[in-house]
Parts: C-alpha cells; sequence; structure tokens
C-alpha cells in the first residue's frame, strides 16, 4: 500500500500557511486552475449547455419550416433553399446554426474520443482527424452561405424566382 | 475477487442508460450533419447537382431514416435541457429520474405529431 505517500491537504505546507489562500491547501496536482490548460475544460463544459439552448431553438426551428409546413420535403429543390437565403435572416439562423452545432458535436465527439481511445497516439490522431474534418465543414459551409447566388443565369436564361430581380 | 459494486444509485439504472441514449444520438446527429453540410453545399455547384442530390431524400425508405434522425434529434434535445438542469437547478439531481420520464414523454407526444405529419408528407401521393 502506498497510502503513506498521500499527505493531508490540510498538512501540505511546510510553512503553515494556510490563510494566505488555497496554494498551500490543495496539492497542485489535484488544483483545478493556474495549470497550462488553463479553464479550457469548464469553458467547454459552460459552452455546450449554452450552445445547447441555442441549438434546440435553431434546429426545431429548421426542421419545422423545412419539413413540416407546406408540402414538406417535396417543396425542397434548389429554388426552396435560393428562396431562404435571399434572405439575411435565415442566411444568419443557418450560419449560427452551422457554426453551434459543428462545435457542440466536435466537443462531443472529443469527449467520447478522450473516453474511449486508451492509447496517446490514438487519441491524439483521432482527435486531428475531428478537427480537421470540422475545420473543413465549417470553412465549406460559411463560404457556400455567403457567395452563394440565388439568381443564377443558366444558359442565358435567369432562373425564375419571384426574390430575384427582374 | 472483484465483485459488482453493492447498490450503485447510477450503474444500469435511468441515469446511465439516458447518458448511453446521449452518447449514441449525439454521434448519430454528427455524422448526418457533415453529410447534411456537404450535400447542401451542392446549392454552390449547381441547380441541377443539388436538386439531384436532395432528390435522394424523398424517397420512402429515406422517409423512415429522416424520421429516426429527428426521433434522435428531440431525444438528444430534451434530454440535454434534462442534464442542464441536473446541472444548474437545485433539487436538479433529486429529480434527474422523473424528469427522464418527463423527456421520454415529451418525445412520445413529439414524435407521433411529426411521424404523423412528415410520413403523410413524404410517403402520401405527390
Amino acid at each position: 500500500m502506498t497510502a503513506t505517500q498521500i499527505q493531508s491537504p490540510r498538512s501540505g505546507n511546510d510553512r503553515g500557511q494556510s490563510s494566505s489562500g488555497d496554494s498551500g491547501r490543495i496539492a497542485p496536482q489535484y488544483r483545478r486552475n493556474g495549470s497550462a490548460r488553463g479553464n479550457f475544460e469548464m469553458l467547454a463544459w459552460l459552452f455546450m449547455r449554452l450552445s445547447g439552448v441555442v441549438l434546440v431553438v435553431l434546429i426545431f426551428g429548421h426542421l419545422f419550416v423545412n419539413l413540416l409546413v407546406g408540402e414538406g420535403i417535396h417543396a425542397i429543390d434548389f429554388g426552396f433553399v435560393a428562396g431562404k437565403w435571399a434572405d439575411p435572416f435565415w442566411q444568419f439562423w443557418d450560419l449560427a446554426m452551422l457554426w453551434l452545432a459543428m462545435l457542440h458535436g466536435t466537443n462531443g465527439v472529443r469527449t467520447i474520443i478522450n473516453d474511449y481511445a486508451e492509447k496517446d497516439s490514438t487519441r491524439f490522431w483521432l482527435k486531428m482527424v475531428l478537427y480537421a474534418a470540422t475545420t473543413v465543414i465549417i470553412i465549406l459551409g460559411t463560404l457556400v452561405i455567403f457567395t452563394f447566388n440565388p439568381c443564377p443565369v443558366v444558359d442565358g436564361v435567369q432562373l425564375p424566382g419571384g426574390f430575384c430581380p427582374a | 475477487m472483484p465483485t459488482k459494486p453493492a447498490g450503485t444509485l447510477y450503474r444500469g439504472r435511468e441515469g446511465m442508460w439516458s447518458w448511453v441514449g446521449h452518447r449514441i444520438t449525439g454521434v448519430v446527429i454528427f455524422f448526418f450533419l457533415l453529410v447534411h453540410v456537404l450535400d447542401t453545399s451542392l446549392v454552390r455547384v449547381s441547380p441541377e447537382a443539388y436538386t439531384a442530390v436532395i432528390g435522394a431524400y424523398k424517397n420512402p425508405l429515406m422517409a423512415l431514416g429522416e424520421t429516426g434522425l429527428v426521433a434522435a434529434i428531440v431525444f438528444h434535445a430534451f434530454n440535454g435541457l434534462r442534464i442542464i438542469a441536473v446541472d444548474f437547478w437545485k433539487k436538479g439531481a433529486k429529480y434527474q429520474r422523473q424528469m427522464l420520464w418527463v423527456v421520454l414523454g415529451l418525445w412520445v407526444v413529439t414524435m407521433v405529431a411529426f411521424s404523423i405529419r412528415h410520413l403523410s408528407l413524404a410517403l402520401g401521393g405527390h
């Protein structure tokens, strides 16, 4: 048994200056702040809860408008997307959904990788693949939302759409 | 001899299974999200490319898949709100089991309503 090596948190300081903050009362390896990681894990935990609440609203709204109103899924085609993204409201809606959902999902999968991949190198590479995929998808999606032309001219003909200038 | 811990409050009970369900639905939603951003990006390629790929979402088998996906999303959403309540509400941990049954009840009601509407639109004569 190695229990003798474990010191009581209250006896770890030779100087006995426990009144000067927590520095003398908690052994360094158990301290939750001031490490190289900073508050990253706490901020990630908080982000999951804050983004989660916003995502419930954004995604339920997305599903309602795209699947349950009017003809539902049969109405979805190029013109449907063009009509939505001709409006800055839906551009911002979808942009917020893209970023929050990707970061929320990436942090969730990061947690799962940390839980189940036991080898250091496996954990490292799985997370690198994850971060690469996340970066590509977020940049691609953002560019598509903002560089998209809702009124393309195909073979010299303006596609029909009530939102396009004549 | 290692023995099973006796009388745990968590293992094998509502708390553990809701955690398992939250993980599985989370991973499923994440992989769909990657695909969904890619298919939507085709609007940037050409109207024909987008309309062709989105046509793949409109067959009866996919209608069932979409319903399953929405079932995963709705569970993850409601159970996520339960997790927030457990973390931030003073009595959250005490009532976590009861809140899971509320989550499952709301999930059933939401999915019955969604399935009737979506499947009748997707499978109905068009």
